[in-house]
């Protein structure tokens, strides 16, 4: 079962106070599908706006990576640069 | 406002063309005669790429006005080259990859070429100083200094030989 | 899905060597052409009337006059633009929306910054272009304005937008702001560990706004026909996203749009959106020819967008042995006239270097009169790292530890949970320490007014969607085309990944960037990804084309594929009958018809795994007492490269970087006056470093190569530009005695801390 930590301000609203979740999915589209049950808007904020981190690389519109089983996924918030 | 026609010399070839009085030369020529080497950065005389050389003389060709061409020697990027064979300081700036997006890189190269026929053994401050006039954001002048200074052993050493 | 490929197993015959990059000739002989330098049949020229006032209501605009004038074939104003309601992100870490672009590119019913594009025309000649926005009467009703990000918070600052209510608070705001959002990272209890530490420092830094400075100034032709169908050529940072944008803005089709893309001169970020085009495809379409549009140097500075001005406050706390227990940081960032500062990325990063157990940093979003705010080279961190590299420095000296020993107690490795929450893996802190405390550079003796700084910078790098394809031609070389514009020399690294894995010589790869109709879609050309994603889909294209062609080497043979290898160029067959035979690329290619036809493969994908960067600067000034000037006696860069494919051009990004970073810390500045005027919208003024500026720069290339990468590479393009401000102002700090926690460090600036002592 995942642990998914939310990073930033861009989506928290949606969660209130919460910034840790256990997820089923084990996938990041089934998580994000999961989340947007639960907090409606959360998970298509995170679509939009975040980037997932699993096991400390950074994935950015990878809706179909896996979620190991004990993998660290922390939500920040997508990087574009200059 | 009728037009003042301009007989000038440009990189050794005979050239006409008819131009506003307030045209500066860098519009002429880009414009009336197509050559895009020079470029606008700035339009106040302070970024050097429109570097010319006007009668043997360095200038920013934004502050010159196109009727001063009239009956005058120019030189620009164009006419840095032999025909196909390019000059020490364009194969020295490949080498040393003093170029990166390349659009200060005419200007750099017209000022470095005035700057070697002035004097063939710059030092290092010398030619900093001679080309403060040109901005390039990208390379921060370390490997255009080199290559100019490699370039200027270079040539001394072929008018050695 | 995961993009990580076998490495090549031998050792390397292109990638690390430093070839002549393939758009050389044209680059040093002026033929090379930029966004202006293209001409088309029956151009016109098109100019911008901006607006004078940095905060006014649009009464009302006639344009009569300006539309009857002889030879003016086009006149627009905002009216004529749909009004885009969509508030979908733009894309990176700003948050600005589709809308504020649209409203950006030209006012609706408010002028929000002096230089705002109100109206445009078309004309036959720029003299009557320019004749054309005389004769257009505007008329505003001028609202009190405010620039300055801490007075634009204040309660009772002019609001810039009635609809705008602080995201990120706990509760929505009832009152409208200028605050667009606030931003929050936490860990731990700072009370407590300020409770706990032995030293504490507090400071209040300010930083004004800057601009990337890229020497061309923003200029397309645009083209649309009355079949509807538009080309654009401009330059840009990404021809997809100006496809994209100009689609967004003017209600357009995206394949209606044909993008291409010119050579590009500079852009840090400031081309990765869209200022020109859609005004001059609006042109275009009314006037029924292409239009030209160029910015001059005013405008550039006026109405495009700079990086933001910034106050921050951070407070450190720390114990006798140099561990940073406790760290509290505000950030106020400006965004200019629409939301989008990078304030949020300068939170995740500003602590990025440093394993700190309690922290709060805060940052701040704020709108204001000025031009809005672009991406500018790695955006946010290296304002942040002013300010807490310069705190870290007070830390060392109070305590007195040499700054890399402070640096060393509190640094990140693998393993670490980073400041903005995943766990460090592979990365290079420790040992870009290492490599810039043993640089000989160090060993140089300090005279009289002299001064050395260290500084650290972190900055994420990206991947994302990059497409790649490679062909094969008739006589064995090969094409390599991908979509990325060439800001940097990503091109001269795109045919030596393919050479390397094709087993060519490097002059026989022929780099291009194609079009959008020409190419799949590509990310634009920024966060440092070029190299790293566009090179993997080249690699990953070229490998596929080394398997197509022991395949067809098989098959000519008539063994089995298993037998056959591919060294050097060439197919081997390694076992069996036909053993020692071998087929070269240009072999298999004259015979293409036969074996399959054509030969090429093209690769799309979504790169992940881009690994973040570290730098650690080191910089030794000379501050002359009389003047206050500061001269740049040495400079040290070290930097994580991860594989440096081309060193020339790594060491030339890492050069460039820290000159901008130079700039930035001692003259450049946006100046305003009382009445929100620029005042140094040019380059006397606006001063950027020229040669006589400064010394060699000299860089140390770390590499501890990003196992994400088929050759090991890393983004190098912006980390550089993030240690550079703290360096200099710590080196400044050395030389006087005295701490300047504003910037720039002009002299008159540094006159008056000397003064003050």
């Amino acid at each position: 079962m995942p642990h998914v930590v939310l990073m930033g301000s861009d989506c928290a609203a949606f969660a209130g106070e919460t910034r840790a979740f256990d997820v089923e999915g084990a996938t990041v589209r089934r998580m994000i599908a999961e989340l947007e049950a639960r907090y409606p808007g959360l998970g298509d904020c995170i679509e939009r706006r975040m980037s997932v981190a699993i096991d400390g690389e950074i994935h950015q519109d990878a809706l179909g990576e896996a979620l190991p089983e004990g993998a660290e996924v922390v939500l920040i918030p997508k990087i574009g640069g200059g | 406002m009728s037009k003042t026609h301009v007989s000038a010399t440009v990189n050794g070839d005979p050239v006409e063309f008819l131009t506003e009085p307030g045209t500066t030369l860098l519009d002429a020529l880009r414009d009336n005669l197509g050559l895009t080497g020079s470029k606008e950065g700035c339009g106040s005389g302070d970024c050097g790429a429109c570097s010319i050389i006007m009668d043997g003389r360095l200038v920013c060709s934004c502050l010159v006005l196109a009727v001063e061409a009239e009956g005058r020697r120019v030189e620009t990027i164009e006419g840095v080259a032999s025909g196909g064979d390019l000059h020490p300081l364009q194969r020295k700036f490949l080498e040393h990859a003093a170029l990166q997006c390349g659009f200060c890189t005419p200007g750099v190269l017209v000022a470095a070429k005035a700057l070697l026929e002035a004097n063939a053994d710059p030092s290092e401050t010398e030619v900093r100083y001679w080309l403060a006039g040109n901005l390039c954001r990208c390379t921060g002048y370390d490997k255009i200094v080199r290559a100019v200074m490699d370039a200027a052993a270079e040539m001394r050493q072929a008018r050695a030989a | 899905m995961t993009d990580t490929l076998e490495r090549p197993a031998n050792a390397l015959n292109v990638v690390g060597t430093r070839p002549v990059r393939p758009d050389g000739a044209d680059k040093v002989t002026g033929r090379a052409t930029y966004g202006a330098d293209l001409t088309m049949a029956g151009m016109l020229t098109g100019r911008i009337l901006r607006s004078p006032h940095p905060h006014a209501r649009i009464v009302s605009i006639d344009t009569r006059k300006a539309k009857a004038l002889a030879g003016v074939k086009a006149v627009v104003t905002g009216a004529d633009f749909p009004s885009v309601d969509s508030d979908e992100a733009m894309g990176g870490e700003g948050g600005g929306s589709i809308r504020d672009l649209a409203r950006n590119v030209i006012a609706r019913d408010k002028a929000l910054y002096d230089g705002h594009a109100v109206a445009a025309v078309a004309a036959t000649s720029p003299e009557i272009a320019e004749e054309a926005l005389s004769l257009i009467s505007v008329k505003y009703e001028v609202l009190p304005h405010v620039i300055d990000v801490e007075a634009a918070m204040a309660p009772d600052a002019p609001v810039l937008h009635a609809d705008m209510f602080t995201a990120g608070l706990p509760t929505k705001p009832d009152k409208a702001s200028n605050i667009a959002q606030a931003h929050e990272s936490k860990r731990g209890d700072i009370a407590a560990g300020f409770a706990s530490a032995d030293v504490i420092v507090e400071d209040r830094y300010v930083t004004a706004a800057t601009h990337q400075g890229y020497i061309e100034p923003h200029a397309c032709v645009a083209s649309l026909s009355a079949d509807g169908q538009g080309m654009v050529w401009c330059s840009s940072q990404g021809q997809f996203m100006v496809r994209t944008y100009c689609a967004k803005v003017l209600g357009m089709e995206a394949s209606d749009i044909r993008v291409i893309p010119a050579e590009i001169g500079g852009g840090f970020g400031g081309k990765t959106t869209v200022y020109l085009e859609p005004i001059a495809l609006a042109l275009s379409r009314i006037a029924g020819a292409p239009v030209k549009m160029v910015m001059t140097r005013d405008e550039v500075f006026r109405a495009s967008g700079p990086t933001s001005g910034s106050v921050m406050e951070v407070k450190l706390g720390a114990t006798k042995d140099g561990k940073i227990v406790a760290a509290d940081v505000v950030l106020k960032f400006q965004a200019g006239a629409f939301p989008g500062s990078p304030v949020g990325a300068a939170v995740m990063t500003t602590l990025a270097c440093y394993d700190i157990p309690n922290f709060r940093i805060v940052g701040y979003d704020v709108v204001g009169n000025s031009p809005k705010v672009a991406a500018y080279r790695a955006p946010g961190a290296p304002i942040a790292a002013f300010a807490v590299e310069s705190a870290v420095d007070e830390l060392a000296d109070k305590l007195g530890l040499d700054p890399f020993k402070i640096r060393e107690v509190n640094a990140v490795r693998d393993g670490v949970q980073a400041s903005y929450g995943p766990t460090y893996r592979n990365i290079g802190y420790v040992e870009t320490l290492e490599a810039a405390r043993k640089h000989p550079n160090l060993l140089a003796k300090l005279g009289p007014n002299q001064g050395r700084g260290v500084a650290a910078g972190f900055w994420f790098n990206i991947g994302g969607e990059s497409t790649a394809s490679v062909n094969i031609n008739d006589d064995g070389t090969a094409v390599v085309a991908s979509g990325n514009p060439d800001i940097g020399g990503s091109r001269a690294s795109m045919a030596m990944m393919a050479a390397e894995v094709l087993g060519l010589p490097v002059e026989k790869v022929r780099p291009i960037v194609a079009d959008t109709a020409s190419i799949g879609y590509s990310m634009l050309t920024g966060g440092s990804r070029t190299t790293f994603a566009t090179g993997m889909a080249v690699t990953q294209a070229a490998q596929k084309i080394v398997e197509d062609l022991k395949r067809r080497a098989a098959q000519t043979w008539d063994v089995p594929v298993e037998q056959v290898e591919w060294m050097d160029g060439s197919a081997v067959c390694i076992d069996g009958a036909k053993r020692g035979q071998a087929l070269s690329l240009a072999d298999l290619a004259a015979k293409s018809g036969n074996t399959g036809g054509p030969i090429g493969a093209q690769v799309s994908l979504n790169a992940q795994g881009a690994g973040p960067g570290f730098g650690v600067h080191v910089c030794d000034v000379e501050v002359d007492p009389e003047t206050g000037h500061v001269t740049v006696l040495r400079y040290t860069a070290a930097q994580d490269v991860g594989k440096a494919i081309h060193p020339s051009y790594v060491e030339g990004q890492i050069q460039g970087g820290v000159a901008q970073g130079v700039g930035w810390a001692l003259n450049e500045e946006y100046i305003f006056d009382s009445a929100g005027r620029m005042e140094n919208s040019g380059f006397l003024d606006y001063r950027m470093p020229v040669a006589s500026d400064l010394p060699m720069i000299d860089t140390a290339m770390v590499e501890v190569p990003n196992p994400r990468h088929p050759f090991g590479a890393k983004g190098v393009g912006e980390v550089p530009i993030v240690p550079p401000l703290a360096a200099v102002a710590n080196a400044v700090r050395d030389a006087i005695g005295k701490r300047i926690t504003t910037l720039p460090l002009s002299p008159p600036r540094i006159r008056a801390a000397i003064d003050a002592k």
